[in-house]
């Protein structure tokens, strides 16, 4: 999910909703804003989702540059510093493991990959909930039924030990083939979100005055209703970041979700397991999940303040 | 009422149906329960071949799920693949255990809750209100396994420096004790203490919002305006209505609490019913497998008619018909 941003002119806004606002300011000049510039400006009041996104920056900036940032190869052992605390001598922040690997350039290497898996399950689980919730909202009827009927199966089911089964059966191991089946069982809540606002969307004067204007359904949805449900969108999207890595790491720790050696946090953190006298192995990987998702959770928290259009607070 | 219980009712024989028929399809297209056996070099092919036949494993999926669904209603879930035994005596043991923690967890999670939730609404803004804000989005943020982790780590380093036996860390009983004992309570503590504090930081929430909810409605500052002392006012008129959506929200919390009792109990090595599921998951027993899933399914839709049917009972505007 891309960041909102004025740069990018968004898909227009406008036209769902009366005239951008006009704010006097400074005088007699009148500058016009779009619905883009008050989310960003509001975003940017968000105190907390600044330190979430400055905290994401570091985190995921870290795992992005992993190569330059982690001082040894994740899977090279150093024989001569078995199980050793975390020091600064030798560059190892983190301690080492049973086997000498630098648990710094391990976790650094597990952030990419959850980074990886976290963003691919979110926008490949939003794009499916949003399209197949799109179509059951404004058709209703037969889809709408289906998806409902999908939805009430997924509900009787515990969410993680078919994740687990499925990640056993058809998973073997593989980060992407992990990510396919994520997406598959995560894209029912946000479809369920789209749902609705697409429900209440269609019976707006607005689609009302497009449709009778001979807008035809593809245009309707794509032009007049679905920048109103980009909001929800990309708030659900932030989350479901937040939800994919730590399903990810319990699945991974339980030996069900990404395997050696592939790093990632929660399969580090089974490493602790093993040695548990070896604090450091358990604390810094489960540590940089939690910061990881206490982070994305402000940023969403933030995103959700934005981009609810029923806020205009804003008087800069 | 009692046409809407018999309609749900009847309305989940067909999705336990579906969803059995899913995963029974995706569970045997998937895995080969008699690859461990072939590799066995003292089972001789003509014993293979019999399992097989006797377990009708040469025979298409569907014929195979109608097999099995004989063995769920006459053999009480079958038999294992792998070793032959019947399943439901494990299922029933390993459900016991796992429904001692879960209970006592989640009315320790309930009463705490439900506390935390009237004090911060009613002390909204105070010290104590950030303070268990703050608590409960880390018990949000924090992954069940590492929690589990950490106590477990904390509380091997206790026995091992200071020969303290507070908890203990791994496995359900010490030889010789029984269910209710204070042995078992030092096996199941940390268990429940992981637990909880998930389904706390939830129930907090829930609480403290629908406390503010309904503190702030008409009825309320017309029992205030007519002079009934504060406290009354809390206790009758307020937490009343605003426990109404923790009813709810608990029994759907069921299937996240399975999840969690999977996770829990994989560290702490507790002969639960996540465990035996993980167990069985690794050794590709399907039938096992499958057992779980849909002894989880029909507790699930159980506690789901529960949640609807009590929101009913306690909030008179809800009519079901």
């Amino acid at each position: 999910m891309t960041e909102p941003s004025a740069e990018t002119p968004p898909v227009r806004m406008d036209l769902a909703l009366p005239v951008a606002d006009a704010t006097v300011e400074a005088g007699l000049e009148i500058k016009v804003r779009s619905q883009w510039t008050y989310a960003r400006m509001r975003f940017f009041r968000h105190k907390l989702a600044l330190i979430g996104l400055a905290g994401l920056i570091i985190i995921f900036g870290a795992g992005i540059f992993a190569n330059w940032v982690a001082p040894y190869s994740p899977t090279i052992d150093d024989l001569n510093h078995l199980l050793t605390g975390p020091t600064l001598a030798h560059k190892h922040f983190f301690g080492t493991d049973e086997i000498g690997r630098d648990y710094f350039s391990r976790v650094v290497w597990g952030i990419r990959t959850s980074l990886e898996v976290g963003v691919f399950v979110a926008v490949v689980s939003s794009i499916l909930g949003l399209v197949i919730g799109a179509v059951a909202g404004y058709y209703g009827g037969l889809v709408d039924n289906i998806l409902m009927r999908i939805t009430d199966l997924f509900l009787t089911l515990p969410f993680l030990a078919i994740l687990l089964t499925a990640s056993a059966l058809l998973g073997q191991g593989n980060q992407w083939r992990f990510s396919y089946i994520l997406a598959a069982l995560l894209w029912t809540g946000i479809a369920r979100v789209i749902r609705g606002v697409f429900l209440s969307l269609r019976e707006k004067e607005y689609v009302e005055a497009a449709k009778a204007a001979g807008a035809g359904d593809i245009r309707i949805m794509l032009r007049h209703m679905l920048p109103n449900t980009l909001g929800p969108v990309i708030v659900n999207g932030t989350l479901a970041v937040a939800t994919a890595i730590l399903i990810e790491a319990a699945a991974s720790f339980l030996g069900f979700g990404i395997k050696p050696p592939t790093p990632s946090l929660g399969e580090l953190t089974s490493e602790g397991q093993t040695n548990p006298q070896q604090w450091w192995l358990t604390v810094f990987p489960g540590l940089t999940i939690v910061l990881i998702v206490v982070c994305i959770n402000f940023v969403g928290d933030g995103l959700r303040d934005a981009l609810d259009p029923q806020q205009r607070r804003i008087r800069a | 009422m009692l046409t809407f219980i018999v309609r749900r009712i009847l309305y989940s024989i067909p999705v336990l149906a579906v969803s059995s028929f899913l995963s029974f399809f995706f569970v045997s297209s998937a895995g080969n329960p008699v690859a461990l056996l072939r590799g066995n070099p003292r089972i001789s092919q003509n014993t293979i071949h019999n399992i097989i036949v006797q377990t009708h494993l040469n025979r298409s999926i569907p014929v195979r799920y109608w097999y099995w669904l004989e063995d769920v209603f006459t053999h009480k879930l079958g038999n294992s693949l792998i070793t032959f035994q019947p399943i439901w005596p494990d299922i029933t043991r390993t459900l016991g255990h796992t429904a001692q923690v879960i209970i006592i967890s989640e009315s320790l999670a309930l009463i705490l809750g439900v506390a935390v939730g009237i004090f911060s609404a009613i002390k909204q803004y105070s010290f104590f209100d950030y303070a268990f804000t703050s608590i409960s989005f880390t018990g949000f943020a924090i992954p069940v396994f590492w929690f589990a982790l950490l106590l477990q780590i904390l509380f091997v380093d206790i026995y091992l420096h200071w020969n303290v036996r507070i908890f203990y860390t791994s496995g359900l009983n010490s030889p010789g004790q029984g269910t209710w004992s204070l042995d078992r309570l030092q096996h199941i503590g940390l268990p429940v203490i992981v637990l909880m504090t998930a389904s706390f930081a939830l129930y907090s929430r829930y609480m403290r919002a629908s406390m503010l909810d309904v503190i702030n409605s008409d009825y309320v500052r017309t029992a205030r305006a007519k002079g009934v002392p504060e406290w009354r006012v809390i206790t009758r008129h307020v937490c009343r209505n605003a426990l109404i959506p923790i009813v709810t929200v608990s029994a759907l919390n069921f299937g996240a609490l399975l999840g969690g009792a999977i996770i829990t109990e994989t560290v702490f090595q507790l002969d639960g019913i996540g465990f035996y599921f993980i167990q069985k998951l690794q050794a590709s027993d399907l039938y096992a497998v499958m057992a779980y899933l849909m002894v989880t399914a029909v507790l699930i839709i159980v506690f789901n008619l529960v949640a609807d049917i009590l929101y009913g009972v306690l909030d008179p505007r809800i009519r079901y018909d």
